[in-house]
């Protein structure tokens, strides 16, 4: 007994310590989504085409169009250091059949074409979000960040940071084929 | 002088904001309530800074959102809320006390509690322990006594 009062506190801090430890491990950036499960936030964005009749693609897209089908909606800027690390990726991921939209985060869209015309364009369409209004809506922190939205325009993934080709396999592509399959 | 004149510069020194004249409301009773809110509210991009203190070009978005949900006549509480509906309870700077947030918000009065329980244990345990060891301890014998004067060595 007179042991125990002895060996307590370093029991006490041994668990301490490997509970602050744990949280070491987390990592503070990844701050979960609050639309998860919830209708995607209703918007309507400006496109970024110069003559939008000659590339309806860039011609921008309303949150209301988010039915049907699973899409991706990817936020991005042509002054985002991780975006160009993430494009073969995306460009990949529309190879494969899954449509992905993209939002410009307060980026000119000058600067976001000429950005398009560099890299390629994965995009199936493009809208820009000067302000960040939109992004706000969503809960944005940086770029790059993908949700994955239903058939049912739902919220069901966000994805922090640029999706790896291992994320990609592993997590957001069996989600995209579940939902695909969902009624 | 010298002194004189680094104390004159230190009072004159404003402390730096990031709060940019254009984005202040022109009403100051507003502004003010703008102000408090944005002290309160975490930039998502530099963590450990108050919107009202990070130079992000998100927590700039941020103050001019609050500032625009006042002027449409909201209150503190409901201009709180749109910010925490959008990006969660992480972004106060106080988390609410809630089901997950009950070890931080009792987690110090139950240390506190608990080392007053073993200090009491201790205290009240001690004395039993010792049964009388200083107190009422018999005087040094003769033997003792000059043994101790040994050790204490000559006086002088």
């Amino acid at each position: 007994m007179n042991r125990l009062i002895f060996i307590l506190p370093i029991i006490a801090f041994a668990g301490l310590a490997a509970f602050l430890g744990f949280g070491l491990t987390k990592d503070p950036k990844a701050l979960p989504s609050q639309l998860i499960d919830r209708p995607l936030p209703e918007f309507a964005l400006p496109g970024i085409a110069e003559q939008p009749d000659a590339s309806p693609e860039l011609a921008g897209f309303a949150s209301a169009s988010f039915k049907g089908e699973p899409r991706l909606l990817n936020i991005w800027a042509s002054w985002c250091a991780a975006c160009p690390q993430e494009h073969p990726v995306l460009e990949r991921i529309a190879a494969e059949g899954f449509p992905v939209y993209g939002i410009a985060w307060k980026d000119k869209p000058a600067d976001s074409r000429a950005w398009l015309v560099r890299y390629g364009n994965p995009y199936a369409g493009v809208a820009a979000d000067e302000q960040g209004r939109t992004a706000i809506d969503l809960g944005v922190t940086g770029v790059p960040e993908t949700f994955i939205i239903d058939k049912k325009g739902r919220v069901r993934f966000k994805q922090i940071g640029p999706i790896s080709p291992e994320v990609w396999e592993g997590q957001i592509k069996p989600l995209m084929q579940q939902l695909k399959a969902e009624a | 002088m010298k002194r004189a004149l680094f104390a004159l510069a230190l009072m004159m020194a404003a402390p730096a904001v990031a709060v940019m004249p254009d984005e202040m409301l022109n009403d100051p009773a507003q502004e003010q309530r703008a102000r408090a809110i944005s002290k309160d509210l975490r930039c998502v991009v530099c963590q450990n800074q108050s919107i009202d203190d990070s130079d992000a070009p998100l927590a700039r978005d941020l103050r001019l959102l609050v500032r625009e949900q006042i002027s449409l006549g909201k209150t503190d509480g409901e201009v709180r809320d749109y910010v925490v509906q959008r990006y969660g309870n992480f972004v106060l700077l106080k988390p609410p006390v809630e089901g997950d947030t009950l070890l931080l918000w009792a987690g110090p009065f139950a240390v506190l509690l608990l080392g007053g329980l073993g200090l009491f244990v201790w205290r009240r345990r001690a004395p039993a322990m010792g049964s009388g060891a200083t107190p009422d301890a018999a005087p040094l014998s003769e033997a003792e006594r000059a043994e101790l004067d040994r050790l204490a060595g000559p006086q002088n």
